[in-house]
């Protein structure tokens, strides 16, 4: 159970070797909770570095071997996760950015991106539903990013990926609102992490640290969308009515 | 003449069942006990679907009493009620300058009354840390109300309805220490047998529909603890911590309880009693994790009627017999039909 302050007993982290699903990880012990943490992700020294940096933290730890490209597998996989056992907060924290001008020109490039960025956020949003259902509570936090809310030239197959995904939890979210459940979106701007190492960041970038905290509270609050920074709503509204004319000139 | 609920807490919205299931206390704890003292026996729908009438002879009765509705469904109770020639209360009232005072007061003379509760404003701090307002009472006799109207025992509806959203400042620390201000000073200094009926002694916020909607979106958690008199310096320090800790609570109330009972999960124990209704705030995670082990370390508990955050491993800190209780229910529900956010959480 989640708790009346919003602390998990259990934590199934899908891409958990992310730095933001660890951060929120680091965030939780932070806030007194102790919950189990499952860490789904490719086998190797990755993931047991994570794990290890999860025992370190005093939590007890379970590692999956997940492929999230591998959607077949992800139905038996989720279901022993499930079994005997809630989930009470499950985050779906993995995806790829590629080198966007090859992403757009090379066709298995491009298949790939669409594949882990959507389809398999779909494969494991709605099994992670069925969950949320039989349970009667749970919280799935969908990591998005503001790069979906309006797709732009220079990272559109990335954008369009993060779009399709964001638009099925936030109705996952209301389909689940009568059963308990609670979905977060989470739209991000630039993030420091493995996953933009070596980037220019853009303005209103963040670290994990914060991503972390705004998944923590958005799941305390049963928020449904959140932007972190929280100004990047406000600039992102006003993106979103610029003329395309316009738009493409911009440096975004 | 009439007759009266044994034990009555801060509500009128309660069940018998669930008063049963809590094993819930009143003001008069200290001399009377807790509810379930008062329950001669009880029907119990098991998990196979019969009933079985529990006296207090059996066990599984006090598996029941304070069991957190785990071991069934309570369909009726046989209770015990008090006799009253009168449905108003003789209260006496006083303003108390500190925590140290009043805890003087309510060890002295707590016992010559049958009623007996401190509200403290927990804002103060310094030298007036505990400064609260002493309210004791007994049922009126008819003697006493003999040149009073008096009306129906209870008003059928309540007389204020809390607007459907608030906003998150309305219960803040300001707002707070204001209300708090007000309510000490208009307190008497010292006022004997005043004539109040039922509600306003027993059920105040029952006046207001919906005032938990007062907290906005975020809500408010409860926090009841009770320590042994060994642990009298638990409270003071607890005090201290909210007070330094500025987290606003209109409703803090000290109570003095009598000894506590056979059931394994009945909260009440002899000692001292807190309640605080708290405003949901993220600092409230690390405030409310100390304040858990100072009541583990003064061997004192937490409600679990009002808990809603609690881990099983502080639990069973907190709980003695608490293995006895788990015992107990896998005998009785052994496929876990009864279950609850309560039990999922701390593993009941």
């Amino acid at each position: 159970m989640i708790n009346a302050l919003g602390q998990p007993q259990s934590l199934f982290l899908l891409g958990g070797t992310s730095d933001i699903a660890l951060a929120v990880v680091d965030r939780y012990v932070a806030i007194g909770a102790r919950p189990l943490v499952i860490l789904a992700a490719r086998p190797g020294p990755r993931r047991e570095a994570a794990a290890q940096r999860v025992r370190d933290a005093g939590l007890e730890v379970e590692t999956v071997d997940f492929d999230a490209d591998d959607v077949e597998s992800h139905p038996g996989l989720i279901a022993d996760v499930a079994k005997g056992r809630d989930l009470d907060v499950s985050v779906v924290a993995f995806g790829v950015l590629g080198d966007e001008e090859s992403a757009w020109q090379d066709h298995a490039e491009a298949v790939r991106h669409a594949r882990i960025n959507y389809l398999a956020p779909v494969s494991v949003g709605v099994l992670l539903g069925e969950v949320v259902r039989r349970q009667g509570h749970g919280a799935i936090v969908a990591l998005s990013s503001v790069a979906g809310e309006r797709v732009r030239r220079s990272n559109f197959v990335y954008g369009s990926g993060k779009a399709g995904m964001d638009g099925f939890y936030l109705g996952l979210g209301e389909a689940l609102r009568d059963h308990g459940g609670h979905v977060a979106v989470i739209r991000p701007g630039f993030v420091h992490t493995k996953m933009t190492e070596g980037r220019a960041p853009a303005p209103l970038s963040v670290s994990p640290e914060q991503v972390a905290e705004a998944v923590v509270e958005a799941v305390a609050d049963r928020r449904e969308l959140t932007w972190v920074p929280g100004a990047m709503r406000i600039v992102m509204s006003g993106l979103r009515h610029v003329p395309r004319k316009v738009f493409r000139r911009l440096p975004v | 003449m009439g007759y009266f609920v044994p034990v009555t807490p801060g509500t009128r919205y309660v069940s018998v069942g669930g008063a049963i299931a809590c094993d819930i206390h009143g003001k008069n704890h200290h001399l009377s006990g807790s509810f379930a003292q008062h329950v001669e026996s009880l029907d119990l729908i098991g998990p196979d679907g019969t009933t079985r009438t529990l006296g207090q002879d059996t066990d599984d009765f006090w598996l029941t009493a304070g069991g957190m509705g785990l071991t069934g469904i309570i369909t009726s109770a046989v209770l015990r009620l008090t006799p009253v020639e009168t449905s108003l209360m003789s209260v006496d009232t006083e303003r108390v300058p500190d925590l140290h005072t009043l805890m003087r007061r309510m060890r002295e003379s707590d016992d010559d009354h049958t009623y007996s509760v401190a509200w403290i404003d927990t804002l103060a701090s310094g030298r007036a840390l505990g400064r609260s307002v002493l309210t004791r009472g007994e049922h009126a006799s008819a003697q006493q109300v003999r040149h009073r109207r008096r009306g129906g025992a209870l008003p059928a509806e309540p007389r204020l309805t809390a607007p459907p959203y608030a906003p998150g400042w309305l219960i803040s620390r300001p707002t707070t220490k204001v209300f708090n201000e007000m309510w000490f000073r208009k307190a008497p200094a010292h006022r004997v047998g005043e004539i109040t009926d039922i509600p306003a002694f027993f059920h105040p916020l029952d006046g207001v529909a919906g005032w938990n909607r007062l907290y906005g979106r975020r809500g408010f958690v409860q926090y009841q603890f009770v320590v042994p008199d060994a642990g009298e310096q638990a409270m003071v320090e607890i005090v201290r911590r909210l007070a330094d800790a500025g987290h606003p609570s209109f409703l803090a109330v000290l109570k003095r309880f009598g000894p506590g009972n056979r059931a394994p999960l009945s909260f009440p124990m002899s000692g001292w009693t807190l309640a605080v209704d708290l405003p949901t705030h993220p600092g409230l995670r690390t405030l409310l994790a100390e304040l858990d082990r100072i009541v583990v370390a003064a061997a004192g508990r937490l409600y679990l009627a009002k808990d809603s955050r609690l881990d099983a491993e502080t639990l069973s800190a907190m709980y003695p017999r608490l293995d006895e209780f788990r015992a107990g229910l896998r005998r009785l529900d052994p496929d876990r039909v009864f279950r609850s956010d309560l039990a999922r959480r701390l593993d009941l």
